[in-house]
C-alpha cells in the first residue's frame, strides 16, 4: 500500500524544471507549435481524442506536446482537463449515414451504391521509408476528379443487407438515455451501449490484441468488414433554454460495420450478425478492433459458448482503459516504504524460524545417526 | 439570471430553419469573419452578457450499429455565449471548441438577426463564409473523388 510521504520539495521542483528543459530538447532545433502537431501528427491527435474521450484537436495536440509525445500521459492530461469543465448535456445521436465521406471501403461488396473511395490511406503503400520526407519540401498536390453522380448518396452496407433481412436489425431506439460510465461506475453485466462507450475510450493496443485473439480462435466470430467509413458528421445539441437543435459544428469520425457469422433459431431464419466500432478522427484500426470485440462480447446474448478472454466482459471492460491500467501499474513506483518495512520484517522472521527449524532437524538427524551407528 | 427562453411568439418553423442556418454559418466562420460581418451590419451596439462566454462539455452520442439505440462516444469541448440587446432580443451561440470571443460574436449576430430589419443584412454579410466553406467542400469532394476505386475480382486458377 502507498503511504503519504513528506519532503523532497526542492528535488521535485528541480525535476520538473529539468523536465521542461528536456521537453524542449536541443534549442538549435526549431520548437514544435501546437498547430504543427495538430496538422502533421493528426492520427496521434485523433488517438488522444478517442482514448482521452474528448473531442478537441488543439487540446489533444497541446497535451501531446506537454507529454513529450507519450500517448497515455497525453490521454491523462486530457481526461484531467475534462473534469474541470461543466457538462452542458448530450448531443443528438450523430447520423453516420449522412457522413461527408473522406474514405469508404467494403470488403464484402466491390460495387456499392455511392462507390468505394480510398481517401488518404496507408493501404497499398509499400511501407518503405521515404527519405524524401527528411528533406523539407512541398508535398505534391492531390489529384482532383469530377465526382460521379451517385457519390452523394452512400447508404450503409448494413442497410443494404438489412433490406433483404440477411442481417440482424439494430435494436430500435426506445428513447431511454444510454448509461454513462463517466457518471456511474461500471457495473456488470454492462449493456451494449456501456460496453461500446468503454471500448471507444479503451486502449487501442489492448482492444487490438483482443480483436486479434478472436481471429486466432479464442472466441471466433468469422468477421467481414462490411464497411469502414471515415469523414465528418454534423453534431447537434438541444440547449434547454432554446428548445431546438443548434448545430455545434462538425466532428471527424471513423465507423466500422463488421458483418459476422450467422445466427438463427427455430423462430428466426439464419442471418448475419453485427459488430460495431466508432472513434473520433481517422482511427481505422481502433474502429475495426472495437467492432471485433463488440461482437465477441455479444456471445452470451447470441447463445454462443463463452470462454475466451474477448467474450468475458468483466475481463475486457475492467482492463481496457489505459489510464486506469497505467495508474495502477505506475503507482508501484510511489513510496511503499512502510509496507515494504513490514514485508522485510516478516521475511527476516520467517528466515530466522526457517534457520531454527533446520538446525533442529539437523540436530535430530545427527542424533538418530549416532543412535543407529551405536546399534 | 432572467429567463433567457425566447418568448412564446418565438420563431416559427421557416424562421427557425433560417436562424439555425445562420447559427451554423457562425459556427463554421473564423472569428475575423464574424467581426467583419458585425462591422458590415454596423449595429454599433454593445450587447449585455446574459451569460458570460463559458467553455464546457457536450457528450457526443452515436448509435449502436449506426442506426440503433444511442450510446456515449465521448465528450467534446463546446463554448457557449448568451447576450441581450437593448431591445430585449436575446442571442445564443454554442460552438465546438474553446473560442469564447468567437462565441460572443456569434451570439451577438444571433441577437441582431432577430430584428427583422437586420435579417437580410446579416445573412448577406455571412455569404462570404458560406462561399468559402462551399469552395472548401467542393475541393475536398474532388480530391476524394480522384481516389474512387473499382476493384476487379481475379479468377482463381482452379484446374
Amino acid at each position: 500500500m502507498y503511504v503519504a510521504v513528506k519532503g523532497g520539495e526542492a528535488a521535485i521542483a528541480n525535476a520538473h524544471r529539468l523536465l521542461a528543459e528536456t521537453r524542449r530538447g536541443d534549442t538549435t532545433v526549431p520548437e514544435l507549435s501546437v498547430a504543427q502537431i495538430r496538422e502533421q501528427m493528426a492520427l496521434l491527435v485523433d488517438r488522444v481524442m478517442t482514448e482521452g474521450s474528448l473531442h478537441d484537436p488543439d487540446l489533444a495536440a497541446l497535451a501531446l506536446k506537454q507529454a513529450r509525445g507519450d500517448l497515455i500521459e497525453a490521454v491523462f492530461l486530457v481526461r484531467a482537463y475534462r473534469t474541470t469543465l461543466p457538462r452542458f448535456g448530450a448531443s443528438e445521436p450523430v447520423e453516420t449515414g449522412a457522413m461527408s465521406l473522406r474514405r469508404r471501403i467494403s470488403a464484402t461488396y466491390k460495387d456499392l451504391p455511392g462507390g468505394q473511395v480510398l481517401g488518404p490511406t496507408f493501404d497499398y503503400t509499400h511501407r518503405l521509408i521515404d527519405f524524401a520526407l527528411a528533406a523539407e519540401g512541398e508535398a505534391p498536390a492531390a489529384e482532383e476528379a469530377e465526382p460521379l453522380a451517385d457519390a452523394a448518396h452512400a447508404p450503409r452496407v448494413t442497410d443494404l443487407l438489412g433490406q433483404d433481412g440477411l442481417i440482424e436489425p439494430s435494436a430500435p431506439d426506445d428513447g431511454t438515455p444510454p448509461g454513462d460510465l463517466t457518471r456511474e461506475p461500471l457495473d456488470f453485466p454492462a449493456d451494449r451501449a456501456l460496453r461500446l462507450q468503454a471500448l471507444a475510450r479503451g486502449d487501442e493496443g489492448f482492444v487490438l490484441a483482443l480483436g486479434y485473439s478472436t481471429q486466432r480462435g479464442y472466441g471466433r466470430t468469422h468477421p467481414f468488414v462490411g464497411e469502414i467509413r471515415v469523414g465528418t458528421v454534423a453534431v447537434e445539441f438541444v440547449p434547454e433554454e432554446l428548445g431546438f437543435a443548434v448545430p455545434l459544428g462538425e466532428v471527424a469520425l471513423t465507423e466500422c460495420q463488421m458483418v459476422n457469422q450467422f445466427h438463427g433459431s427455430a423462430e428466426v431464419p439464419p442471418q448475419f450478425t453485427r459488430g460495431y466500432g466508432l472513434a473520433f478522427g481517422q482511427s481505422e484500426r481502433k474502429a475495426m478492433a472495437m467492432a471485433l470485440v463488440d461482437r465477441a462480447l455479444r456471445a452470451e446474448e447470441l447463445g454462443e459458448p463463452v470462454g475466451a478472454p474477448a467474450q468475458d466482459q468483466e475481463f475486457v471492460l475492467a482492463h481496457c482503459d489505459a489510464l486506469q491500467a497505467t495508474g495502477f501499474v505506475e503507482h508501484l513506483k510511489l513510496p511503499h516504504y512502510v509496507d515494504f518495512q513490514a514485508e522485510l520484517e516478516l521475511v527476516r522472521r520467517l528466515r530466522a524460524e526457517h534457520a531454527a527449524r533446520r538446525s533442529r532437524v539437523e540436530a535430530d538427524t545427527s542424533e538418530t545417526e549416532r543412535k543407529e551407528a551405536a546399534e | 439570471m432572467p429567463d433567457p427562453r425566447p418568448d412564446a411568439s418565438g420563431p416559427d418553423a421557416p424562421d427557425l430553419a433560417a436562424r439555425r442556418a445562420v447559427m451554423g454559418l457562425c459556427g463554421e466562420a473564423r472569428p475575423e469573419e464574424l467581426r467583419r460581418a458585425l462591422t458590415q451590419v454596423g449595429a454599433g451596439e454593445e450587447p449585455e452578457d446574459l451569460r458570460p462566454p463559458e467553455t464546457g462539455l457536450v457528450m457526443t452520442r452515436g448509435r449502436i450499429g449506426g442506426d440503433g439505440r444511442p450510446f456515449n462516444l465521448g465528450e467534446a469541448t463546446v463554448t457557449r455565449a448568451a447576450v441581450r440587446l437593448s431591445g430585449g432580443e436575446t442571442g445564443f451561440a454554442y460552438h465546438l471548441g474553446r473560442d469564447r470571443a468567437k462565441a460572443r460574436l456569434a451570439a451577438t449576430l444571433d441577437a441582431l438577426w432577430q430584428r427583422p430589419a437586420l435579417r437580410r443584412e446579416i445573412e448577406a454579410a455571412l455569404l462570404p463564409v458560406a462561399a468559402r466553406r462551399a469552395a472548401e467542400r467542393e475541393a475536398e469532394v474532388r480530391r476524394i473523388a480522384a481516389t474512387r476505386v473499382n476493384f476487379f475480382t481475379m479468377a482463381r486458377g482452379e484446374d
